[in-house]
């Protein structure tokens, strides 16, 4: 049976969250991305759920961490200035290993910037805004099927690995209207996190187990555990002793490199044989998608590099891609965040051409073409 | 919670992981006293301690969850309020009670104490009182009397002292008290008072923090600092001559607000279950 709608991205992250088993969701006014607040507070009393607008963003991320510590499912949505307040207690959720799903729908920045406008200058603050050495997942939608589709990866990630995920869209993302079919892309089964079911007496909420991944202590079910943002134990108590701090810390990061093919998700077009690889994100890849679709039309062999999980960044993938090509080309809507990554991981074997705008306005395909006929 | 009073006499060995001990509170610190009180409420309540979340935040107060035998969450500094209101909201089945400080909850996390007291939702919030900031080695707090020594006041201090339960009260909360620890069946029949409330319960506790702020300006010992919190006490007779933020050299003890207001997490529940049931929704 179809379920044919028109939905904006912002509306499908948030019926994407309840098709994932969301049932919290603690919110903070914020434009761009308000949208994800209204649609959940509609949606979330009809599953049983609760909606609450806290007092502040630190407040919101804080509730949604609080709800997940209880066991339920749970996600917030913002924008770069609420993203910004949000990272201290995202980086508790990473560092205490609690399940949480943050929707950030970047607009311009610095500050207040250009609220309705879109940008990508979160690239790097989603994946170092909080502070030391953490463990970070970040979805990159494109369209609003996949707002709906990579919002429910999101909580398939986030309740599987115990790692926060960040949906990273744009604006353009956030308000743009499509129509997709909700029944073709709702999966038959969503994950849930481990709970623990060992017997309660040595217990050990964070013991090192063959995946990395502790089962999660659900209050309530006998373990009466420690949760603290200390760097703890394996029994949650914090320690300074150096080397149980050194492991407690690499198990968080290493988890992610365990799980690397269960996170890594990229679409290529067109990279086989491509003089000129374009890698891009969100409305950018829409765009350089168009441009990849003129170009081959013109006989110019391109291709498309769409990371739809940024970080951690598809390092194999990617290099895999631009085998035979000449040039990579980074057009983002930023002053070149995402490029420095890539130019990381060609360490100077391929020229790195970057294509960066600031203006609030989106990169249009006529630009990519012209950027990539200026460097081929 | 049970009607009944316990069989047992209050053993707080029974509530704390003796396995974390020594705890690591300085000498003469009041902290744990108010633990003491808040264990003992917790036995007379007869909660399971399965069913008993404990939230705390940074400080010498956040530091005291790690010590109960419960469900216990060390949170961010200022924010025990908010991530209890996601646990509690999300799991009404628990008891959740917070143990917060002066700076935790008046200054850093002030706009989440407000906001908890207009939203009245059923938690408990315990706030531990000592006028300093004490794990960071002595600063200034929204509580420390006026023109005390403390290191961001090498001259003394000289801004006003914030009345936690004044302002708790003006923003809504329906239980409001305050006691010293030189009163511990006071303040465990506080406590008890403020956990069996249906709402949101605020409950400031006069501690004293003698290593640091008691050794800076002179105040003497513990004893000597308890017995002067409970001289500074405020007279019942006198309770409502003064009423603002800003607070005299006297104290209110006791139970000082204790009204009836809609608890926030049934009310939204009821909400839900009346739109599930109708099976549509407005907008």
């Amino acid at each position: 049976m179809a379920n044919r709608v028109n939905l904006q991205g912002n509306q499908a992250c948030a019926l994407g969250a309840i098709a994932a088993g969301c049932t919290f969701y603690g919110g903070y006014p914020i434009t761009p991305s308000s949208e994800v607040a209204e649609a959940m507070a509609r949606e979330l009393p009809k599953v049983g759920g609760t909606f609450i607008q806290m007092e502040d963003e630190i407040a919101s991320m804080g509730a949604v961490v609080g709800a997940s510590m209880g066991g339920v499912k749970a996600m917030t949505a913002t924008s770069g200035p609420g993203f910004s307040l949000k990272q201290e207690n995202l980086g508790y959720a990473c560092g205490a290993e609690i399940p949480c799903v943050i929707v950030n729908v970047m607009r311009g920045g610095p500050s207040t910037g250009m609220p309705t406008r879109p940008a990508q200058g979160d690239v790097m603050q989603a994946r170092w805004g909080t502070h030391g050495d953490h463990p970070i997942i970040v979805l990159t939608p494109a369209s609003v099927s996949e707002c709906y589709t990579e919002t429910i990866r999101a909580f398939d990630l986030t309740e599987q690995l115990r790692v926060p995920v960040i949906v990273l869209i744009d604006e353009v993302i956030g308000h743009l209207v499509e129509t997709v079919d909700l029944d073709d892309l709702t999966p038959q089964t969503t994950v849930s996190r481990k709970f623990a079911d060992t017997p309660v007496e040595g217990f050990e909420p964070y013991a090192v187990t063959e995946d990395m991944i502790p089962p999660f202590p659900r209050p309530g079910d006998g373990y009466r555990s420690h949760t603290t943002g200390l760097t703890h134990m394996p029994n949650g108590f914090p320690t300074q002793n150096p080397a149980k701090a050194e492991a407690a810390l690499t198990r968080t990061t290493d988890k992610l490199v365990l799980h690397k093919d269960l996170i890594e998700f990229c679409q290529l077009i067109e990279c086989a044989g491509a003089d000129l690889v374009i890698v891009a994100i969100g409305i950018s890849a829409r765009a350089a998608e168009q441009a990849v679709r003129d170009l081959r039309g013109q006989g110019v062999n391109v291709g498309l590099f769409r990371p739809l999980t940024l970080w951690p960044f598809p390092e194999t993938t990617l290099k895999a891609a631009v085998q035979g090509a000449k040039a990579v080309l980074v057009p983002e809507m930023n002053q070149g965040q995402m490029v420095l990554e890539v130019e990381r991981l060609m360490a100077g074997d391929l020229p790195v051409h970057a294509l960066n705008k600031i203006d609030g306005e989106a990169i249009t395909p006529s630009e990519i073409a012209a950027k990539v006929k200026e460097v081929l | 919670m049970k009607d009944l009073e316990p069989e047992t006499p209050f053993e707080i060995n029974d509530y704390i992981r003796l396995e974390q001990m020594p705890h690591f509170l300085c000498p003469g610190c009041g902290h744990g006293i108010a633990l003491r009180a808040l264990l003992w409420a917790v036995h007379e309540l007869q909660i399971d301690k399965d069913k008993l979340a404990v939230v705390s935040g940074i400080g010498c107060s956040g530091r005291l969850s790690a010590y109960i035998d419960a469900n216990t969450f060390h949170t961010t500094h200022g924010r025990p309020l908010a991530f209890a209101t996601g646990l509690a909201l999300a799991r009404p089945d628990l008891h959740v009670i917070v143990i917060t400080g002066d700076g935790d909850s008046l200054a850093i996390g002030g706009n989440h104490l407000i906001h908890a007291c207009r939203r009245n939702l059923n938690l408990t919030c315990m706030m531990l009182n000592n006028e300093i900031y004490g794990m960071t080695g002595g600063q200034v707090s929204p509580t420390t009397s006026s023109n005390r020594y403390t290191t961001t006041t090498p001259a003394g201090n000289t801004e006003p002292v914030f009345d936690a339960c004044a302002l708790a009260s003006a923003a809504g909360a329906s239980f409001v008290g305050r006691e010293v620890t030189m009163q511990v069946t006071g303040l465990k029949n506080l406590m008890r008072g403020a956990i069996e409330h249906h709402g949101f319960s605020f409950v400031e506790v006069i501690s004293d923090c003698t290593e640091i702020y008691g050794r800076k300006n002179d105040l003497g010992m513990s004893p000597e600092m308890m017995l002067s919190q409970k001289a500074t006490m405020r007279p019942e007779a006198y309770r409502n001559t003064v009423d603002v933020p800003f607070r005299p050299n006297a104290l209110e003890c006791g139970v000082l607000t204790q009204k009836d207001r809609p608890e926030y997490g049934s009310a939204y529940r009821e909400m839900t279950a009346n739109l599930r049931a109708k099976g549509k929704q407005h907008g």
